[in-house]
């Protein structure tokens, strides 16, 4: 309770100074995850869409996969990243490994299936919605997708914000491929796990709060921004 | 416009100029944990302008990062890997740097009265013996390698549901072994630098056999052209000089030494 409490006030004493190693961290924690989040809707909110309106023979059967994906074991994903982006493995030219693009190509992989099957599902009712209408305006399959990912809008921030949720609070897949370097690749999650296995739990808890923080205030901003739940705007 | 894109380009150009060099270097988690780390790399930057970015693993992922050339040169300790690692061609040489030593922490309560031990190997035999709780690294780590050999000088193979290997970095074996009021071998320094002591002490100590000795292996430039051997060898002669010894001698953790610098001059 003590730790909880210390914690507490850690985190305000981290925030209330501008700590500035807490702000470096905090901002790459961002930047990454932002990153990966821009590359993850770019494949798989159209990939969703596609879904919900192409009928094709394996449609069930790619939609349990990506379904399945969804479980995908981070730390399985790291170690797989790791000895492809390993200077002895296929993509070593690259010298990713290590920086905090190799952070970023680990959480797309994590992440694009959940951002897919939170899209589908949401523009597959919508679609439900439109189905005749557009089939009868003869709208062409990339004007039907457009016209669900433009229409559903909201309800593909959902699966955003579950992307960014799910990146943010990663830690298996970056400590494997980012090393957790101090300067370079140290985000809030490694920095907690570094934290507790010095047994400075005062200032883990610290750094939790801040993390929780900055989750809320993005889903908050973004909420804010796409004006939901108002009056008048679906 | 043209003067204005220039000095542009001037003013993103000139930081990365004066920007140290980087290296990668993969450390035992002890080098971090003790906190001798962030006290090293500053004054390595100030001193040879080297920025070393380091990799925090335990010795056996150490070795493999340096063996893919994913890193430019490791410091670790377990002695037989690591000349097996020389041996094998992953580094050009192995070389001596500093020591600390192994200690055999516990509950105050000591219920394996390991305190009045005549060995470290009698320590062990003696937690085996009343079967008390012992927490094992279990993550082929340099430390994890120190307590396979006391288990072996001891005559015990470890076995049964009173040794619990964690598969985790010291730290985290120590917060399981506060947690569970296990006995678990640690370096003086991580103990000596972790904040959740409560309940815990070192019950034994002192044993030459507990000796851990710690070495500098620069990864082999010729087996990967992308390592910095420059780089890794301009570190080694930094790790070795009268600077790094005054350094390294004077860290204290609570008033208690706990590296003891002893690279030889000549290689």
């Amino acid at each position: 309770m003590n730790d909880l409490l210390a914690g507490l006030g850690e985190a305000l004493r981290l925030i209330l100074t501008l700590d500035a190693e807490l702000i470096e961290i905090t901002l790459r924690s961002l930047r990454v995850t932002l990153s990966a989040l821009a590359v993850a809707c770019a494949i798989g909110l159209p990939l969703g869409g596609a879904l919900a309106v192409w009928r094709f023979r394996q449609r069930r059967f790619v939609i349990a996969t990506m379904n399945a994906l969804i479980a995908l074991p981070p730390v399985v994903v790291g170690l797989v990243v790791y000895l492809l982006l390993s200077r002895s493995g296929p993509l070593g030219v690259l010298g990713l490994l290590f920086t905090p693009a190799a952070m970023i190509v680990a959480q797309v992989v994590i992440i694009t299936p959940l951002v897919a099957s939170i899209a589908h599902q949401a523009l597959r009712d919508l679609w439900a919605v439109y189905h005749d209408l557009l089939i009868s305006m003869n709208a062409t399959r990339w004007q039907r997708i457009a016209t669900l990912l433009i229409d559903g809008r909201r309800a593909l921030l959902t699966a955003a914000l579950a992307g960014f949720g799910r990146a943010i609070g990663e830690v298996g897949a970056i400590m494997i491929v980012g090393g957790n370097i101090d300067g370079a690749t140290r985000v809030l999650t490694t920095a907690i796990a570094l934290e507790t296995g010095r047994g400075d739990f005062a200032l883990a808890i610290g750094l939790g709060v801040v993390l929780i923080g900055l989750s809320l205030t993005v889903s908050w901003a973004s909420h804010w921004i796409m004006r939901t739940e108002r009056r008048g705007t679906w | 416009m043209i003067r204005i894109l220039a000095a542009l380009a001037v003013a993103l150009v000139l930081p990365t100029l004066g920007h140290a060099e980087t290296m990668r270097m993969a450390a035992t988690t002890s080098f971090q944990n003790s906190g001798l780390a962030e006290t090293l790399l500053p004054e390595i930057e100030i001193d040879t302008g080297i920025e070393v970015e380091l990799v925090v693993v335990g010795t056996g992922q150490a070795l493999r990062l340096g063996e893919a050339g994913d890193v430019d040169a490791v410091l670790v300790h377990s002695r037989p890997d690591e000349e097996a690692f020389v041996e094998a061609g992953h580094a050009t040489h192995r070389r001596e740097i500093m020591y600390n030593d192994f200690i055999i922490v516990g509950p105050e309560e000591d219920p394996a009265s390991v305190q009045g031990s005549a060995s470290a190997a009698d320590a062990m035999a003696r937690i085996a013996e009343t079967e008390a709780p012992f927490v094992s690294r279990g993550d082929d780590s340099g430390t994890h390698k120190a307590e396979l050999a006391l288990w072996n000088a001891a005559g015990v193979e470890p076995e049964g549901g009173w040794y619990r290997p964690v598969g985790a970095g010291m730290g985290a074996a120590l917060n399981t072994a506060a947690g569970m009021g296990a006995y678990v071998l640690s370096d003086r320094a991580s103990w000596l630098n972790f904040g959740n002591q409560e309940g815990m002490a070192v019950d034994y100590e002192g044993d030459p056999a507990m000796f851990n000795q710690y070495a500098y292996l620069p990864v082999n430039p010729q087996a990967h052209p992308s390592v910095k051997g420059d780089l890794a060898a301009q570190l080694e002669d930094w790790l070795v000089s009268e600077r790094a010894r005054t350094l390294i001698d004077s860290y204290r953790i609570m008033g208690e030494q706990v590296f003891f610098f002893n690279a030889e001059e000549e290689n």
